[in-house]
């Protein structure tokens, strides 16, 4: 973990109409870090990840982006075409639900591969290599790499689109609530391998979800929010094992232990 | 290795109408290289509160934790997260009576975790947690398998190689072998003293006193350090 972040918001402020999503956050990601946010639905957690990710642009506040050549943009600032190009190389958007991250009528290698080809990438057999190795990575089986992803269930569609994700080997991850609609096996599954495969890949990850048994395997720094601000934020454990604000503690209580 | 000034913790419990709970009062200590502290008093005086507060895991509300961290003194209540868990890679060992495990982890790979986090190579990592492992008598077996179905006792010895291999400089031990037979027992203990004699600085709560005797150098009374609303 280098000190100087990838990815910094300061003083950010998003209105939808006369509603504010989210206040005055500022909030730091470093690279090979993974960055949990909880808080309830309504909180403004998916709307500071899209903001984040450049996808919403704030009312107020900046978004600085820090590429792998020490060069920062100004996320808000730049020009859409730029935006898009530093999107499409430098991070991964993972949804909640799938078909907002896949195209479900194109077969899963062809769901790996697009990025790629987005990329410049045209050679067919290194697409395809690349295609299988990713779907290998997410411990899906490659033999059903020409299936369309739709004849996939909700865990391995998931995967799928956490593989066309990594595929060009961005630096930074923005997963909104990746266990969304799964089942508890699926979940810990996905939890563990995106555990594991951020750990070796050195990805920096922003982490929206309800789910603290998640956020304590997965995240290293936590942050709480509540009706659109930040009302605690610290490392993981210490915020869920001695949470300090009122709604923090209302959380944690609330949370079934196993 | 650590120095504990006027350290001061409770709980504000804002569920219960803002209960407020002092559990620290005024803590200073202080454990050098080689030495072994011990904490002692009775139940609810603090004693894990206070190991906890010095793992970063609780926040401190008053006072300071110096750790010596890289060459230099850094104080972890007032620490930055990221600081915090650099310290916790490089510096500061913590051994819990109970282990988180993480499903689909296998006992082998959750005890070389901690080195590879470090940036040791995984064959190297995974060659010294099997000594360790094998050290602790754990059934070579259960290597493959996640911990979560151990024996309590297999848990705890777990947690204790996880703590140890490392061979970090501070190690902060509560009930290391609260769980565990007399022959596991000896074998924990021998692996803490080793750790002492390699130089590490130990804080630990033992309520067996024949181990606290055996292993510790000085006691810490944490009656001392009690609030005035508590006393009594």
């Amino acid at each position: 973990m280098s000190d100087a972040p990838l990815l910094e918001a300061e003083a950010v402020t998003c209105r939808f109409g006369r509603v504010t999503a989210c206040r005055d956050i500022d909030v730091a990601v470093h690279a090979g870090e993974i960055l949990g946010i909880v808080g309830e639905s309504g909180a403004g957690k998916s709307t500071l990840l899209r903001c984040l990710a450049g996808v919403v642009r704030p009312a107020s506040g900046t978004v600085t982006y820090t590429d792998a050549g020490g060069r920062e943009h100004p996320l808000h600032a730049l020009e859409d075409s730029a935006l898009r190009r530093l999107a499409r190389t430098d991070w991964g958007f993972v949804h909640q639900h799938p078909h907002d991250g896949l195209r479900p009528h194109l077969s899963a290698g062809a769901n790996v591969a697009e990025p790629l080809l987005r990329c410049g990438e045209t050679r067919y057999g290194r697409i395809r290599t690349a295609a299988r190795h990713w779907l290998e990575q997410v411990e899906l089986d490659p033999v059903r790499m020409d299936d369309r992803v739709r004849t996939f269930s909700g865990g391995m569609q998931q995967r799928v689109q956490l593989a066309r994700n990594l595929v060009t080997e961005p630096r930074l991850l923005f997963l909104d609530e990746p266990t969304g609609g799964l089942d508890v096996s699926v979940q810990a599954r996905l939890l563990d391998l995106i555990r594991q495969l951020v750990a070796r890949l050195q990805v920096a990850v922003v982490l929206v979800t309800h789910d603290l048994a998640a956020v304590r395997l997965l995240a290293h720094r936590l942050v709480v929010m509540q009706q659109g601000g930040i009302v605690e934020q610290g490392l993981t454990d210490q915020v869920l094992d001695d949470p300090q604000h009122a709604y923090s503690q209302l959380l944690v209580a609330s949370e079934l232990r196993c | 290795m650590l120095a504990v000034r006027n350290l001061h913790k409770g709980f504000t419990l804002h569920l219960r109408d803002r209960l407020r709970l002092p559990v620290l009062a005024g803590v200073s200590l202080d454990v050098r290289a080689g030495e072994c502290l011990a904490l002692t008093g009775p139940s609810g005086t603090g004693k894990s509160t206070l190991l906890r507060c010095l793992y970063g895991n609780y926040r401190s509300e008053q006072g300071s934790i110096r750790v010596r961290h890289r060459g230099g003194w850094l104080d972890l209540a007032r620490a930055h997260p990221r600081q915090v868990l650099a310290v916790r890679r490089e510096t500061l060992g913590y051994i819990s009576q109970f282990l988180r495990a993480v499903p689909r982890v296998s006992t082998l790979q959750l005890v070389a975790e901690p080195l590879v986090a470090r940036g040791v190579a995984p064959q190297d990592a995974r060659a010294r947690a099997e000594d360790m492992l094998r050290r602790l008598r754990l059934p070579e077996a259960l290597w493959p398998v996640p911990p979560d179905t151990f024996s309590g006792g297999e848990q705890q010895r777990v947690n204790v190689a996880r703590g140890l291999i490392g061979r970090l400089p501070v190690l902060l031990l509560d009930e290391p072998t609260a769980s565990l037979d007399p022959d596991n027992k000896a074998v924990v203990l021998e692996c803490v003293q080793e750790a002492k004699t390699a130089g590490a600085a130990i804080i630990g709560i033992f309520h067996d006193t024949a181990a606290r005797d055996a292993l510790c150098d000085r006691a810490y009374d944490m009656t001392a350090a009690r609030p005035e609303t508590c006393a009594g």
